[in-house]
């Protein structure tokens, strides 16, 4: 029996009839054809399909669609703004944070929620909020340098 | 504090690309999350795939009841061996040795299965949803048989067979000889023994694999879309085997989500994708789960080594004596047995050995196959004769770098022929191990050390001076081409394309590949655009591994560069009334000798070259070039890492406290994309030393089949680091680039390596088995009694 949700995706209202089991992952990536969103395990691990939920960083493949129902949600296509890069894409960009790109929007959704609750975070506090996500290419080192310039850039 | 690196050389002109720490291109399409990767494949009418596959380690297969899931509503048809294998062919290793025996590897189980995970049946259905609904409703009927589990037990005789077919457990026996081992031996003042494992890894790639496949009826002709690092080499492969031309297919390499070697292959699966694309006539998907890629992409390593080794007593190494068993697991897989033979070749170091002798055994057992992960059978080489010149030095009292030093080659040496054939092609290790040196702050570090073992705390400080081999090729050592391919075109408009036949997947050429192509043709670099990963635009290709991509692809790139400019020039010479021999180039600029102020750029002559109304006699139009670059020998980067780390005596945690490495991977190109490489391999290879280990249990089942069993280094177990490098260009090609991709995974485990051991040595332990997990690490301590 399918339910009925209505999710905001970065701004834009979501509405579709889908089954209870539906990851919201899968919503994002094939009810809203949103697949900046990735999945790397299904097991809550890897962090690779982290969205925020209501400005939370949620791994995506935890949740339901279902149970997102009436939220906001804001996926790595809703960081930029009027075309301009979110200080986290740029200091990805700037700091060579992706190789593959693959765990980069879920490490980059954290590294938004932890620049909005600490805006001057040290490299071991960088390193904490990151733990949850794993990257198999980069070695974590150059994201690190690239949330550091986000925060640099965003207190600018 | 974050990585000390020290800056590129400053370059003359604003116009000099190479050399520069540039910012990647293909960046911004990834960081807007709107790359397209294999599962990001819209196609219309998809249908999706997915694969009942083996419990059991070792099973023959009585039964197998399809009836169920085929009335499930939505589900398209479920196939099994018998209904497919004849027609998709069988999975083809490209380097097989002389002797070997190996199984038949259809790509679906025939009457038994041999390794957990091994595919039985494949589900296709509307919805990933139903397909997976439909694999609980394929009965199959399995007789259990004991598993091969231990690859020293299987050579024993009597041991149970993995393929019974061949009568033996040997996959293949593989030996290499290199001076008189018997007289070094001889010869020595010392012998001693040691044992060395290299533990079974998981490559882990964050995106699992994944192909796509449509059949264009109409055109008898398929196209591939598969996460892999090698679409040319499958298209090589692939026809034959599911019966098409080779020129009706098509491969594309979407954006891959990381390969480090699991992508270096050619899988059932897309063999198996591909041939229900063509029979349902309905494009067809499937994308890996982590589970299925922990338990069927191939695994690494796993090899157990004797080695016997003769030294003098003044540090001098003459001779290692080895004896390699691969536990290579149920099939060969595409390079499975040349993984090993690198580690023979390689086991020498950067050492002047006198002798060496390496025997390889490849043994079958009821496992995942291994293959080339990153570093491929040099991480192990490297690993062996790092920690025999620990040992060396250990027994007789001396300082590791002084032994090191010994028996090193002088840089004056090159290109200097080891004692097993290669001829390493140049290099300068003291340069790189001093600087190591200056940038760790030795003394210092030895202070420290001191100090630490003072207060009774475990602090050790490891090195490592590794070399590798790179850039595979020359063809005549390589199963299927060691050369690559690139071609560049000057549009009408001036703007360019450049096509290579690598396949960069993070790696980063189509920025690096730019840099090459602007500082040629004197361009800016934002009038380059860099193809790459798919066999319709590339027309040849031999793809992405072994660290080659920069130094043979960019090599292909130059030579295409050079062909347009000269034939440009006889142009140009028409256009400014001059004999071709009097038209020189520079800066993007063709002019007269003498008279740089008249010149013509690419704008103008690319408009005259294909509006072609002006062309001199004999000017074909147009202004593109492609080559192929047959590469004269290997490369051989090298470099010194040196780690100081801290053992906690009660948990038995090792905390990597400074990483420092120089690395030299020949001229650079783009030293930021090669910090991250560095940076890259040197976390999988903590993870190699420190955590990472694939385990099967007795009876053949994957205790690792997941991240949450399955280790991988996180953003905490990563040290700060200071990196440095020297720069000594490769002769092999005209770049002098050598290669970076497996650096920091070579030569990263031993040097942790040596640090445990070194932090541990007060306890008077000399060895601990890799990974140096916590637990093995504290019960090491604990068998010394844990106290000083
Ligand atoms: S896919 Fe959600 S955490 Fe890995
Ligand atoms: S950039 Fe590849 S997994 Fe992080």
């Amino acid at each position: 029996m399918n339910i009925s949700v209505k999710i905001s995706v970065n701004g834009v209202l979501h509405e579709a009839e889908v089954e209870p089991r539906l990851l919201l992952a899968h919503f994002l990536r094939e009810t809203c054809g949103l697949t900046g969103t990735h999945v790397g395990c299904e097991t809550s691990v890897c962090g690779a399909c982290t969205v925020l939920v209501d400005g939370q960083a949620v791994k995506s493949c935890t949740m339901f669609a279902v149970q997102a129902d009436g939220t906001e949600v804001t996926t790595v296509e809703g960081l930029a703004s009027n075309g301009e890069m979110h200080p986290v894409q740029e200091g990805f960009w700037e700091c060579h944070g992706l190789q593959c790109g693959y765990c980069t929007p879920g490490m980059m959704m954290t590294a938004v929620q932890l620049l909005e609750r600490n805006e001057a975070p040290s490299r071991d506090d960088i390193r904490h909020a990151l733990d949850g996500n794993l990257c198999r290419c980069t070695g974590y080192t150059h994201i690190i340098d690239a949330v550091e310039y986000a925060a640099k850039k965003g207190r600018a | 504090m974050s990585t000390t690196t020290e800056k590129p050389p400053v370059t003359k002109s604003t116009q000099k690309y190479i050399g520069r720490a540039m910012k990647r291109v293909e960046d911004p399409r990834l960081l807007k999350g709107v790359g397209t990767y294999v599962d990001d494949v819209q196609l219309a009418g998809v249908v999706h795939a997915e694969f009942v596959r083996s419990p059991h380690a070792n099973a023959s297969i009585k039964s197998i009841n399809t009836d169920a899931a085929k009335k499930l509503p939505g589900v398209i048809g479920v196939f099994t061996g018998a209904d497919i294998n004849e027609k998709a062919g069988t999975i083809p290793c490209a380097s097989p040795l002389p002797g070997g025996k190996s199984p038949v590897h259809t790509v679906l189980a025939g009457s038994r299965v041999y390794f957990v995970g091994h595919p039985v049946a494949v589900v296709v259905a509307k919805t990933r949803a139903i397909a997976r609904d439909a694999l609980e409703l394929v009965e199959v009927d399995y007789e259990p048989i004991p598993a091969v589990i231990d690859p020293e037990k299987a050579l024993e005789k009597g041991s149970a067979l993995t393929h019974p077919e061949l009568g033996t457990n040997v996959a293949f026996t593989w030996g290499l000889a290199g001076g008189d081992v018997d007289a070094a031996f001889k010869e020595a003042d010392r012998v001693f023994k040691l044992r060395i494992l290299h533990q079974r890894v998981t490559p882990m790639a964050i995106e699992p694999r994944g192909c796509a496949a449509s059949w264009h009826s109409g055109e008898s002709s398929l196209t591939l879309w598969t996460s892999t690092q090698i679409p040319h080499l499958i298209r090589t492969l692939l026809p034959g085997m599911i019966g098409i031309p080779e020129n009706k297919l098509r491969v594309v390499t979407p954006e891959v989500g990381g390969g480090f070697g699991s992508k270096l292959n050619l899988y059932s699966e897309e063999a198996v994708v591909s041939h229900l694309a063509m029979r349902l006539n309905r494009p067809t998907k499937w994308i890996e789960g982590r589970r299925e890629n922990a338990a069927v992409t191939i695994h690494g390593r796993d090899q157990i080594g004797d080695h016997e080794v003769a030294i003098k007593n003044d540090g001098t190494v003459l001779a290692i004596r080895s004896n390699i068993i691969a536990d290579i697991g149920s099939y060969l897989q595409l390079l499975t047995p040349a993984i090993p033979t690198l580690t023979g070749l390689m086991i020498g170091g950067c050492y002047k050995l006198k002798a060496v002798k390496v025997d390889i055994t490849g043994v079958h057992t009821n496992k995942m196959s291994a293959d080339a992960y990153r570093g491929a059978g040099r991480p192990e080489a490297t690993y062996i004769i790092e920690r025999v010149m620990d040992y060396v030095a250990d027994e007789l009292g001396l300082d590791p770098i002084e032994v090191r030093l010994k028996n090193m080659p002088q840089s004056g040496e090159f290109p200097f022929t080891t004692i097993t054939g290669l001829q390493y092609d140049s290099g300068n290790y003291q340069a790189a191990l001093e600087k190591a040196k200056e940038l760790a702050q030795w003394p210092r570090l030895l202070k420290e050390r001191e100090n630490a073992r003072a207060e009774g705390r475990l602090f050790g400080i490891g090195l490592s001076t590794y070399v590798e081999i790179c850039a595979l090729g020359p063809s005549k050592i390589m199963a299927a081409g060691g050369w690559e391919w690139g071609c560049v075109r000057i549009e009408i408009s001036g703007k360019v394309t450049v096509i290579t036949g690598a396949t960069p997947h993070g790696q980063g050429q189509e920025t690096s590949f730019a840099q090459i192509a602007a500082d040629r043709l004197g361009i800016p670099i934002e009038d380059i655009v860099v193809l790459r990963g798919d066999t319709a635009t590339a027309h040849f290709g031999r793809d992405t591994y072994g660290s080659r991509a920069t130094a043979l692809g960019g090599t292909a790139i130059a030579m295409s560069i050079d062909k347009i400019i000269e034939k440009t020039k006889t142009l140009a010479a028409a256009l400014l009334e001059a004999a071709p021999a009097d038209i020189e180039f520079a800066e993007g600029k063709f002019f007269v000798r003498g008279s740089e102020a008249k010149s013509i750029g690419w704008g103008q002559l690319a408009s005259e070259a294909y509006v072609a109304k002006n062309l001199p006699p004999g000017f074909e139009p147009g202004l593109e070039a492609s080559s192929f670059f047959e590469p004269p020998n290997c490369t051989f980067p090298f470099g010194t890492h040196i780690c100081a780390v801290e053992v906690d005596r009660d948990t038995g945690q090792v905390k990597i406290l400074k990483y420092t490495a120089v690395d030299d991977c020949g001229k650079q190109v783009n030293p930021l994309l090669i910090e991250g490489q560095v940076q890259g391999g040197i976390a999988q290879s903590l993870g190699a030393a420190l955590m990472e280990r694939t385990v099967y249990d007795e009876n053949g089942q994957l205790l690792t089949g997941e991240f949450m069993d399955y280790a991988i280094p996180r953003a905490l177990d990563i040290p700060e680091y200071a990196l440095g490098s020297t720069e000594t260009p490769s002769p092999s090609n005209l770049l002098g680039v050598k290669g970076v991709g497996e650096a920091g995974t070579i030569g990263a485990t031993p040097c942790i390596g040596n640090a445990v051991i070194d932090a541990l040595s007060p306890l008077g332990i000399r060895h601990v088995d890799l990974p140096f997990t916590p637990e093995r690490v504290w019960r090491a301590i604990q068998e010394k009694g844990g106290t000083l």
